[in-house]
């Protein structure tokens, strides 16, 4: 085969419709372990709330597959990448042959080791698909659920199941809940959102030990009785196969602005990478869809020929609770610019003449006339992205409220009059 | 390809396109009857400075490198033959768009999902509403190189 693609969700897509952007007729093969068609990985909270099913959550249509003459091979697992041979083998026992490989294997729950874990039989990770549903046929309306780990997956797994089951109660050892995506301030903002649709957080904490149906908190000594545990404390990079094959890795796989790992003819993309920070220009884990996507096209395009690089990956999230909207990108580093009037609330960070950060909360249904903080919320991203000067743009203007209006007029002519 | 270009200093002002910009979404026929009383939320928006005398129209470029697509969680969000729409059906309002357009042309709608410019492909006169509407040329559909 001349293109072999280990993984199915975003980056795999990204790298599939990559090579058709130069190479029309080239075999692919995707092989994954999940049996789905793709899904947006990110929408299985939305599934659970009802927002979306199984039909729309599709990433891309029926026809997809045969479309860009892709071949599958589903529920199947690689087990191992022989590098130099230019061949995978799978649980099937096949040997396969490549003359482009990209790896995009995504994450796996991380469980801690925590003492007497095992003697807790409803236990449940929230991380695809197959996790959702599963937890979907374990809660009823009676349900007591505990979920360990306040961050990203932890709280959209809580939105989708809260009208669900009787009570939600959250343990994290962080002591404000997002930690990777909001500061102090915001973090309040959401968990005081949170508690009044009476889920309630022990922060702080961990749990020392399980029982069946309950966990002693280390700190505290508080006793929570559950009949659901959900374990979202973090994802591990899925990183064997390549490191494996001997290709370098970090925390993650290490690839370079052209998605290429340390192997020759071996690509890598999407959760199971780490890679530059366009802000920072520190080597990390991104795991967020848009990133998967941009970085499996640039392997695409790279693997067909084309020497391509993109490196204006940064860090940035979009998400809903309960009717707040967050709106984040960057590193909260430098000098604040912050507004907050009850509702929207507004961080812009910045130093040394560059914008480096921001997070801004608003309602996801404003009020009549009102322009929610995450308006336009792209024109400042853009900026991050490009490592834009302030000093050549309006920052005063800008700061209150994004628009082209802070750019030159030369830049304006550029952005309307032209092609991006 | 042809996209909407805007020419600043041709610009009045006068925020007529957004209301043919909101005239179009209606499907209606006639003008006044569909907007009267109606708050608009037009897809493509004014901006300006009356102290500066500076105003212009912005709306969805269509970018040849969308952020806006790739960045989609659902993949409501697609281009074809350059014009970049959304499935409403299929739009769950996480607005990975909004924070990804460059522009600031991805938008909420009431409903909590997002809108933006089509370039009018629902209507059939094969020009942008916003731009047949432009007393002063200020927008324009055009070929550029």
């Amino acid at each position: 085969m001349k293109y072999v693609i280990i993984g199915n969700s975003a980056a795999a897509i990204g790298c599939v419709e990559g090579i058709r952007r130069i190479d029309n007729d080239g075999g692919i093969l995707i092989i994954s372990d999940e049996t789905h068609h793709t899904y947006g990985r990110p929408l299985i909270s939305y599934l659970l709330l009802g927002k979306t099913d199984r039909e729309r959550m599709k990433y891309r249509p029926d026809d997809f597959y045969a479309r860009n003459g892709v071949e599958t091979k589903l529920g199947v697992t690689v087990t191992k990448i022989n590098p130099d041979a230019h061949t995978v083998e799978t649980s099937e026992g096949e040997t396969i042959s490549y003359e482009k490989l990209l790896v995009a294997t995504g994450s796996n729950p991380f469980v801690p080791p925590m003492e007497g874990l095992d003697t807790v039989k409803n236990k449940f990770t929230f991380q695809n698909l197959d996790s959702a549903l599963a937890l979907e046929a374990a809660i009823t309306p009676e349900s007591n659920v505990l979920i360990i780990g306040a961050g990203l997956i932890g709280l959209k797994c809580a939105e989708g199941i809260n009208d669900r089951v009787k009570s939600l109660t959250f343990v994290d050892l962080a002591p404000k809940v997002l930690p990777s995506i909001l500061d102090d301030d915001a973090a309040a903002i959401i968990k005081t959102r949170l508690e009044e649709e009476g889920i309630k957080f022990y922060l702080g904490d961990s749990v020392g030990k399980f029982t069946e149906n309950t966990a002693t908190l280390k700190e505290s000594g508080e006793v929570l009785g559950f009949d659901v545990l959900v374990l979202a404390v973090g994802v591990r990079p899925n990183i064997a196969l390549v490191k494996d094959a001997g290709g370098a890795c970090g925390r993650a796989i290490t690839v370079d602005s052209r998605a290429a790992t340390s192997l020759a003819d071996i690509y890598a993309a999407g959760d199971c990478t780490e890679s530059r920070n366009a802000v920072t220009g520190d080597l990390m884990v991104m795991a967020i869809l848009p990133n998967a996507y941009m970085q499996g096209e640039t392997a695409g395009i790279n693997m067909a020929g084309i020497n391509y690089e993109f490196d204006k990956l940064i860090p940035c999230n979009a998400i809903g609770f309960f009717g707040k909207h967050i709106l984040s990108a960057g590193s909260y580093t430098g000098d604040v610019y912050y507004t907050n009037d009850g509702t929207n609330y507004k961080k812009l960070f910045y130093s040394d003449n560059r914008l480096n950060g921001f997070i801004l909360i608003g309602d996801k249904h404003p009020k009549d006339g009102e322009i929610p903080a995450y308006d336009r919320a792209g024109i400042y991203t853009d900026i991050i992205r490009n490592g834009t000067r302030l000093s050549e743009l309006d920052f005063e203007l800008i700061a209150k409220r994004p628009a082209l209006m802070a750019f030159s007029r030369v830049t304006r002519e550029e952005y309307l009059g032209g092609e991006r | 390809m042809k996209r909407v270009y805007v020419n600043e200093k041709w610009c009045l002002g006068c925020h007529l396109c957004e209301y043919y910009c909101a005239f179009a979404a209606t499907g209606k026929d006639d003008m006044a009857r569909a907007l009267k009383g109606v708050k608009i939320n037009p897809r493509i928006h004014i901006e300006e400075d009356t102290a500066e005398k500076i105003s212009f129209a912005v709306s969805c470029r269509h970018c040849t490198e969308p952020y806006c697509v790739k960045g989609c969680i659902t993949g409501a969000l697609s281009k074809t033959d350059g014009v970049i729409s959304v499935d409403k059906d299929k739009c769950i309002g996480c607005y990975t768009c909004v924070l990804s357009c460059p522009y600031g042309c991805v938008q909420p709608t009431e409903d909590g999902i997002v809108q933006k410019c089509e370039l009018c492909v629902a209507t059939t006169e094969g020009t942008p509403r916003c731009v047949a509407g432009c007393p002063n040329s200020a927008i324009v559909f055009e070929e550029r190189l």
